[in-house]
C-alpha cells in the first residue's frame, strides 16, 4: 500500500513535522491564539496566577469579613452596634456601640488633617512654584522617605516628644495618652501624601496658564493660589481624601499614643480608642475564637473597610469628575 | 494713513526714503519722540547694519528700545536691537523662526524674568523709565503692558472670572459686571457669550478662547498689548476676526504683534520690524519702518528676499 505512493510513510511524517515546526516559527503563539508550546503554556499560567493572586486574596478577605460579620449580627442586633455610643466589649456587661470607636477614629483623623492639610499644601506650593529645581530634587525624595518611616516610630515620637509639649501647654492634668498627641503625629505621617500628590497635580498644570496669569500682573503668590491651586483642584482634593483614608486606617501610632479609652467625648485632650486600636487590643488578648469578642473584631473591621473603601472611591470620583483637560 | 496694506500696494508709489544719513547730525540730543527721530531718515548702523525708514506721520513713541540684548544662559538670543514702538499703532515683528521675535516681545513686559537663566541688557524706555531696570517691579510692568499668547490659554474658570481675574488681583473696586461686559465687547466676544458668562472659558472654540484672552488682557486696562502669534493656532475665519480686532484695538492701545504670516503683517500693521538671525543664531534687527515702505521698498536685500518668500 505504502509502496504505491510516491513518498514513503516516514517521509510523510518528516514532512508534516517540518511543516508543523515552520508554522510555529511563522506564527509565534499568543495566548488565545490556540497553539502554545508546553513551556509557553506554563509561563502563561504562572503569570496569570501571579496577576490574579492579589485579587483572590482581596476577595478572600472580604468574604471572611462578611461571613464573620454576619455571624456577629446573629448574636448582637444591628441596633446595639450602630445605635449606641458606648463600647465595653471586654467587660462582663458587654456593649458594642461602634460609634465610640468611629468617633475616636474620626477625631484623630480630623486632628491629623488639620495638621497635614496646611503643612502639605504649603509644602506642595513651595516645591511646585517657588523652589529652585535643584532644591526640589533634594527635598521631595526626603519628604517621600518620611512616608516610609515605620509608624511605631511615630507612636513613640508622640509619647516622648509631642505629649510632653501638650502637657506643658495644657497642664499636668492632661494624660500622656491623648487624642491630640496621636492626631498630630498622624498628621505628620500623612503630610508626605498630601504634599507629594498635590505637588504632582500642581506641576501638571500647563506652564501657559501660569504665563497667562503673570502677564496680567500677578505676583507669584497670586499665580500659585488663584490659578495653579484651583487648576489642580481635583488632584489636591484626591490627595487629601487619600491621606484621610490613610489616617483612618492608621493603627500603630494611635494604639500607642491614643490611649485605650473608647469614648464619645469632644475633648481632644482625653484618651480615645480608634477602630484600629480596638482591633489590636482584641487580637492581642487570649480571646477564644468562638466568643462574641472575637466576632465583633470582624464587624469593626468591616466598618473600617467600608469607610476607607468609600473614601478611596470618592477620591477617584473627585479626581475624574473635576479634572480639567488641557491640550 | 490707509489701513490696508494691499490697497497701499496698488495705490501708492514707493515712499521716498533715501534721505541722506547726514541729516541726523542736525539733532544734538537723542529725540525722546518719534517725530524728531523721523528727521534722521534712513541710516545704517555701522555695527548692526539696521536700516530705519523715515516716518512721515506725527506719532508718539510708546516704547523706545535701545540696544536691547537678551541671553538665555550663555546663549545670546538677540543682539542690540534699537527701535521705537509708535503709540496707538500696530507694530509687527517679522522674520524666520529663531530670529528672536518672541524673545524681543517678551523683553517688553519682562516675561523673560520667569525663565531661569534669562538675562537682558540695554534699555526699554516706557514713560521716562527704563523697564529693564532691576529696580522696576516686573509685576507692575506686566499690569501695564499686557500679553496675548500663541495658544489661547484661558484659565479653567468661568468666562466671567477669566475676564475679572486681572482686575481682581489688581484690587479693582468698581463695577465688575460693567468692566467684564466692556472688555468682552471690545474684544468682540460679548454677543457670543452674553448669556453664558458662567460657562467655563475652556468650553469655547479656539478663536473665542483667543478673544477671551484678549478681553482678559484689556480688562486690566494696559497701555500696550503684546501679541505673540495670536492667530497661528486658529482657522482662517477666526484669524480674520482677530486681525479685525487688532485694527480696532489700535485706536486705544499700542499693539506689538509677532507674526510668521507675511500677509497678516501687511494686513494689520502700521510699522514692521524685520529680524534675522545669522549663522551663530543671534537675532538682529535688519530693517524697521512703516509697513508699506518695508513691503514695497525694502532697502535691505535680506528683507526683500524674506518678504518675497525666498526664505523663512
Amino acid at each position: 500500500m505504502a509502496a504505491q505512493a510516491p513518498h514513503g510513510p516516514q517521509q510523510d511524517t518528516v514532512r508534516s513535522l517540518l511543516a508543523e515546526l515552520w508554522r510555529e516559527r511563522l506564527q509565534p503563539s499568543r495566548p488565545g491564539s490556540g497553539r502554545e508550546t508546553p513551556v509557553g503554556r506554563l509561563i502563561h499560567g504562572a503569570l496569570f496566577l501571579t496577576a490574579t493572586l492579589s485579587a483572590f486574596v482581596t476577595i478572600g478577605i472580604v468574604l471572611v469579613l462578611i461571613f464573620e460579620t454576619v455571624e456577629f449580627f446573629r448574636e448582637v442586633p444591628l441596633l446595639d452596634f450602630f445605635g449606641s455610643t458606648s463600647w465595653s466589649a471586654l467587660f462582663a456587661e458587654k456593649q458594642f456601640g461602634v460609634w465610640a470607636l468611629v468617633w475616636g477614629t474620626g477625631m484623630i483623623a480630623l486632628i491629623g488633617l488639620a495638621v497635614a492639610i496646611p503643612l502639605g499644601l504649603m509644602a506642595a506650593i513651595f516645591l511646585s512654584e517657588y523652589s529652585p529645581p535643584r532644591l526640589r530634587a533634594i527635598v521631595k525624595p526626603i519628604l517621600e522617605i518620611l512616608a516610609g518611616v515605620p509608624t511605631v516610630v511615630f507612636g513613640y515620637f508622640a509619647l516622648v516628644s509631642v505629649s510632653p509639649v501638650i502637657r506643658d501647654i495644657f497642664g499636668e492634668d492632661v494624660g500622656i495618652y491623648n487624642a491630640l498627641s496621636a492626631g498630630i503625629v498622624v498628621g505628620l505621617m500623612i503630610v508626605p501624601i498630601i504634599a507629594s500628590l498635590s505637588e504632582d497635580a500642581m506641576r501638571a498644570v500647563p506652564r501657559s496658564l501660569r504665563e497667562g496669569a503673570y502677564a496680567l500682573g500677578s505676583t507669584r503668590m497670586e499665580v500659585s493660589l488663584r490659578v495653579v491651586l484651583p487648576a489642580a483642584f481635583s488632584g489636591v482634593v484626591a490627595s487629601i481624601i487619600l491621606a484621610a483614608s490613610r489616617a483612618v486606617g492608621e493603627t500603630m501610632a494611635v494604639t500607642i499614643a491614643g490611649g485605650g479609652n473608647p469614648q464619645f467625648g469632644v475633648n481632644p485632650l482625653e484618651a480615645v480608642q480608634t477602630m484600629t486600636a480596638m482591633i489590636v487590643q482584641l487580637s492581642l488578648g487570649d480571646t477564644p475564637t468562638t466568643s462574641i469578642e472575637f466576632k465583633v473584631l470582624f464587624a469593626v473591621a468591616m466598618t473600617l473597610f467600608v469607610l476607607t473603601l468609600g473614601m478611596n472611591i470618592v477620591a477617584q470620583w473627585v479626581s475624574r469628575r473635576f479634572r480639567e483637560e488641557y491640550e | 494713513m490707509p489701513r490696508n496694506f494691499f490697497t497701499l500696494m496698488r495705490s501708492s508709489a514707493p515712499a521716498a526714503t533715501d534721505v541722506p544719513a547726514a541729516t541726523r547730525s542736525g539733532h544734538g540730543t537723542p529725540p525722546p519722540n518719534w517725530t524728531a527721530e523721523a528727521a534722521t531718515g534712513v541710516h545704517l548702523d555701522a555695527s548692526l547694519e539696521a536700516v530705519r525708514h523715515e516716518i512721515t506721520e506725527e506719532v508718539d513713541t510708546a516704547l523706545q528700545l535701545r540696544d536691547v540684548s537678551a541671553f538665555y544662559g550663555d546663549f545670546q538670543a538677540i543682539d542690540r536691537m534699537s527701535m521705537p514702538i509708535p503709540r496707538n499703532r500696530v507694530t509687527a515683528l517679522i522674520g524666520p523662526s529663531g530670529c528672536g521675535k518672541s524673545t524681543l516681545l517678551r523683553c517688553c513686559n519682562r516675561m523673560n524674568d520667569l525663565i531661569p537663566g534669562a538675562r537682558m541688557d540695554g534699555e526699554i524706555e516706557f514713560e521716562g523709565r527704563n523697564l529693564l531696570d532691576p529696580n522696576i517691579d516686573a509685576v507692575e510692568v506686566r499690569r501695564r503692558i499686557g500679553m496675548v499668547f500663541q495658544k489661547p490659554n484661558p484659565f479653567p474658570k468661568s468666562i466671567y472670572e477669566n475676564v475679572a481675574f486681572g482686575a481682581r488681583i489688581n484690587g479693582y473696586s468698581g463695577d465688575m459686571d460693567r468692566l467684564v461686559e466692556d472688555a468682552l465687547r471690545r474684544a468682540a466676544l460679548w454677543d457670543e457669550v452674553r448669556d453664558e458668562l458662567d460657562k467655563s472659558g475652556l468650553a469655547l472654540s479656539g478663536g473665542q478662547q483667543q478673544r477671551l484672552c484678549i478681553a482678559r488682557a484689556i480688562a486690566v486696562q494696559p497701555e500696550i498689548i503684546l501679541m505673540d502669534e495670536p492667530a497661528s493656532a486658529l482657522d482662517p475665519v477666526a484669524t480674520l476676526k482677530i486681525e479685525d480686532l487688532m485694527r480696532e484695538l489700535a485706536e486705544e492701545y499700542t499693539i506689538v504683534v509677532v507674526t510668521h504670516n507675511m500677509q497678516q503683517a501687511g494686513r494689520v500693521s502700521d510699522y514692521t520690524a524685520f529680524l534675522l538671525a545669522g549663522e551663530e543664531r543671534v537675532g538682529r534687527l535688519v530693517e524697521f519702518g512703516p509697513t508699506q515702505d518695508i513691503f514695497t521698498n525694502p532697502l535691505d536685500q535680506r528683507t526683500e528676499d524674506y518678504i518675497t518668500g525666498r526664505y523663512g
